[in-house]
Order: C-alpha cells, then sequence, then structure tokens
C-alpha cells in the first residue's frame, strides 16, 4: 500500500491486515509507556483545508504514538489563505521532506490529484475530501463493529453475513460512502434509509438495499445502524421541510431505539446532534458505540500510518 | 544446498527440559516471580513448552506471554512491511518479576535489542534473562544468552531452520549450506 485514498480499491485481504494491525495498535494505548519508537524518523503533516478537530486530533494522536513528527497545516491563517494552489504548497511540503501528508479538502478527489501529480513524493492519507470518500473512518467503524462481535477473538476475521443500515444525509457524506465500499468488501450488507432527496443520482448501482422508511428498517433488526449528521446547512437548501419533520421521519428517537434488538450497536461519526438524527438516551445507551469510534480511530489510523511509512521502499515509489 | 538435521525432537525436548532446571536454579526461592516471555512466532511456542516444564516441576512459576518485537526492529525500512503479532503480557504485569525472554535462534543480537527496547515500555522488571533454543554465533551486539539449549558454530552462508509442531507440524532444526 502506497497511499491511502478511498476504500472503493481497498481488497478484502488489505481491509483485514489494517484492521489486524489496528488490534495491535489498540494494545498499546492500555500500556504503561503509550509509545512505539517505530516512526522515530518520519514526518508527517496535517494539510487540513476544512475546518476538523477530530480527525485531526486523532491522526495526530496517532503519528505522535508512533513518535512520528507532526505538523499542523490548516489553511486558515496560512499561505493558502493568501491563494497559494495545491501544487505550490505540495511542493512546499515536499521541499520541507514530509514523510507522509493527512489532507482534508471540501473538493471531491484532492488526496489523488496529491498523490498523482508526482508534486510531491509521499504517502498521501485522505482524511476527507469532498463528497467522496473518508477512509479511515469506515476503517475505524468497521473496526468498531468487528470488536464489538468478536472481541479478543477478532484477528482475521471479516464481517460475513453482518448487516449495518446507514441512515440520513447519504448524498453529501464520504463517510456514508466509504462505509458502503469497505463493508460491501468485508462481505456485510449495507442498507440506506434516507429522504429521496438525500440519495445521490446512481444510488441504485452501489451494492446496498435501498429504503425510505426508517420504521422498516429498524424492525428487520439489524446488527448495527449508523446514524450520519444532518449538517446545519443543508436544512436550508430544501432537501427536507424542516428539523422536526427530518427528526420524525428519519431520526433515532426513543420509541425507534426502544424497538431495536438489544444487541444492535448504534454509531455515529459525530459531532451528533442530538435530539435530531439521534435521541439522548439512544446515544448515552450501553448499545451506543460512538466513543470507541473514537479511542479505535487512533488505533485505526496508527496501523495506516505504521503501514504506509514502515518497510523498504516499494516499486513506483520514486517514480 | 543440503539440509542437515542438528536436533531431533528427543534432542528438543531435553534441551527445553534442561533450560528449565537452570531457569529454576537461578531464581532460587522467587520462582513465583518468573515471567516467560516468548518472542513470535516460534519464541512463543518455546515458552509455552518451557512454562508447562516449569509447572510440572514447581506448580505456580510457569506464568507465560508472548513480546511482539517489530514495532521496536531497527531495520523496519530496509525490509518490506511485516504486520506486528498479538503481545500478551500475563495479567500480573512484569514490575520487579524476573522475566526470562524465549527465542529460537540467537544471532545478530538485533531482536534482542528490540525485545529489551518493548520490556522496558511495558514496566520495570527486576531482571531480564536470555533462553534461546540454539546459539548460532555471529553476533553484531553486545548480547549474550543466559540458557542455551545448543550451541551451534556456523558460517554466515549456512542457514538455521527451526520446525516445530505447533507452527511448522514438524519437529526438528536444520542446518543448511
Amino acid at each position: 500500500m502506497r497511499h491511502l485514498l478511498s476504500t472503493r480499491d481497498l481488497d478484502r485481504e488489505t481491509a483485514i491486515e489494517i484492521l489486524d494491525v489496528a488490534e495491535d495498535m489498540a494494545d498499546v494505548a492500555i500500556r504503561e509507556v503509550k509509545k512505539l519508537p517505530t516512526l522515530r524518523n518520519k514526518t508527517v503533516i496535517n494539510l487540513f483545508f476544512e475546518d476538523s478537530t477530530r480527525t485531526r486530533t486523532s491522526f495526530e494522536l496517532a503519528a505522535k504514538r508512533l513518535s512520528a513528527d507532526l505538523i499542523n497545516f490548516s489553511a486558515k491563517g496560512s499561505s493558502v489563505s493568501k491563494g497559494e494552489s495545491l501544487k505550490d504548497t505540495a511542493q512546499t511540503l515536499a521541499a520541507m521532506g514530509a514523510d507522509a501528508v493527512v489532507i482534508r479538502h471540501s473538493a471531491s478527489g484532492a488526496p489523488r490529484v496529491l498523490a498523482d501529480s508526482g508534486w510531491i513524493d509521499a504517502a498521501i492519507l485522505n482524511a476527507g475530501d469532498g463528497t467522496h470518500e473518508h477512509p479511515t473512518q469506515a476503517l475505524l467503524d468497521a473496526f468498531t463493529i468487528r470488536k464489538r462481535l468478536h472481541g479478543s477473538a477478532s484477528r482475521g476475521r471479516d464481517l460475513d453475513g453482518v448487516a449495518v443500515t446507514i441512515v440520513g444525509d447519504i448524498l453529501h457524506s464520504r463517510v456514508a460512502r466509504s462505509n458502503v465500499w469497505l463493508l460491501n468488501t468485508l462481505g456485510a450488507s449495507v442498507r440506506l434509509v434516507a429522504p429521496a432527496t438525500l440519495l445521490p443520482p446512481g444510488v441504485e448501482h452501489w451494492p446496498v438495499e435501498l429504503g425510505f422508511d426508517l420504521d422498516d428498517a429498524v424492525d428487520a433488526g439489524p446488527d448495527a445502524i449508523m446514524m450520519l449528521r444532518i449538517q446545519a446547512e443543508r436544512m436550508h437548501a430544501a432537501y427536507f421541510p424542516s428539523a422536526g419533520e427530518y427528526s420524525r421521519q428519519w431520526g433515532l428517537d426513543d420509541e425507534r431505539f426502544n424497538r431495536l434488538r438489544a444487541d444492535t450497536m448504534v454509531m455515529h461519526p459525530g459531532p451528533m446532534n442530538r435530539g435530531l438524527e439521534i435521541s439522548s438516551r439512544a446515544a448515552d445507551s450501553g448499545q451506543s458505540t460512538v466513543l470507541e469510534q473514537v479511542a479505535n480511530g487512533v488505533s485505526i489510523r496508527m496501523a495506516v500510518l505504521y503501514l504506509l511509512l514502515s518497510g523498504a521502499v516499494e516499486q513506483g515509489r520514486a517514480s | 544446498m543440503t539440509a542437515r538435521v542438528v536436533l531431533q525432537p528427543a534432542d528438543i525436548t531435553r534441551a527445553l527440559t534442561r533450560i528449565s532446571h537452570e531457569i529454576l536454579e537461578s531464581v532460587g526461592s522467587s520462582a513465583s516471580e518468573l515471567v516467560i516471555l516468548g518472542i513470535p512466532t516460534r519464541g512463543v511456542v518455546l515458552a509455552q513448552r518451557i512454562a508447562a516444564i516449569l509447572e510440572s516441576i514447581e506448580p505456580g512459576s510457569g506464568t507465560v506471554g508472548s513480546l511482539d518485537v517489530t514495532m521496536y526492529r531497527d531495520d523496519l525500512s530496509a525490509q518490506p512491511t511485516r504486520p506486528p503479532s498479538p503481545t500478551q503480557i500475563p495479567a500480573g504485569g512484569i514490575d520487579g518479576k524476573t522475566v526470562v525472554l524465549v527465542d529460537d535462534v540467537l544471532f545478530s543480537g538485533r531482536t534482542i535489542r528490540a525485545a529489551l527496547d518493548a520490556i522496558g515500555d511495558h514496566g520495570r522488571p527486576r531482571a531480564v534473562r536470555l533462553a534461546v533454543l540454539v546459539d548460532r554465533g555471529h553476533r553484531e551486539l553486545p548480547i549474550r544468552a543466559d540458557f542455551v539449549g545448543k550451541n551451534l558454530p556456523t558460517s554466515l552462508d549456512e542457514r538455521i531452520a527451526v520446525r516445530l509442531d505447533e507452527t511448522d507440524g514438524r519437529e526438528e532444526v536444520t542446518i543448511t549450506r
């Protein structure tokens, strides 16, 4: 693996390898010294063109636990806000000797541009690009599901036969896209539930089951139900009549939560809008995996950084 | 390429039994403070066998676990990426204990150097000892084993292969030129 741009081009073997390495990384968090010397000579740059606290901090912690040097480079207050192009930014980072660039960008495909451009010879990690993909989020979600299902016997397992329902703004969600591809690769069956206005064109070609009715999906008894965040800016764009209407039809309220199987995982990528897409009772229940997802995110990002940055230079790397 | 068998199954068992007795002698009355840590892959199997022998000689002395050293190696950027193996530290931890590291072959000493660094991140043992099934020489670091199953003088172009029932389906140590 040279870059991590998308979960679509991960095969099952590679995906399971990442999850397995993350199991070992998770053990580091419970040791006396929560640090490994592995990436001591590497420099990781967090290049964030969009605001993000959780993902950026998670990558930062992951890099630091592996002893890499990490530099945060955010668009606000930097040369980027003065109009510097992605090319010039990339070449600057290359000149600084970056070994990996973690990039978040509002434009779908920006990480791919960086990886294919030849401007910089570093491993590129997609930390969310437009409405395209957010691969480490999908990996940490899969890791969380596997860990809940199999506990300490998780290593080497896929998600064959696991039923996952994803609810909410599929149209704008890179989390949903990355999850669809990865869960499908790992053998899980995915059902999407959303208002018709929030489904992307072409979704009928995705490897998923489609639904518009959350009650049906709840009564189908999924192994995990993933609630996506409704972003404030979407509410004013006429995708649905009102927040209250959305919550009534597509929110995981107490009543729907009560009807879920007692062992159905309630997942959310955060930050949550309590009372809108998810009720506080659901979010704070024992079935909720929200905080596990955050903790597992660090392990997954450590695993990805390790797999991308250790090892002899692969063929084609210098090109 | 000719492989010569240098240790038969019975030789391996005898070597491990002798190592176990030597370990117990070396710790005297504090056998309950022993933690046997195998280095993956075959060191873990050997550690489990040694722990079982210790347990049969002196019940309560065979606390066993595994210690992965992949993330501490100094040759990570010179080899293809290797996935780490699980580390299992026994519930009582290693603080104040006598840790016996177990590996199949002692060669350059670099794996053991990495293991010593890894141990330091898990706690502070009272002492660390090293047991190996085969010592083939050619050390690159000032490291030696406390308990050795067999000393095998080798040349650098020879290869030592340790095969164990649990990992390889058969039991032997061979030397290949």
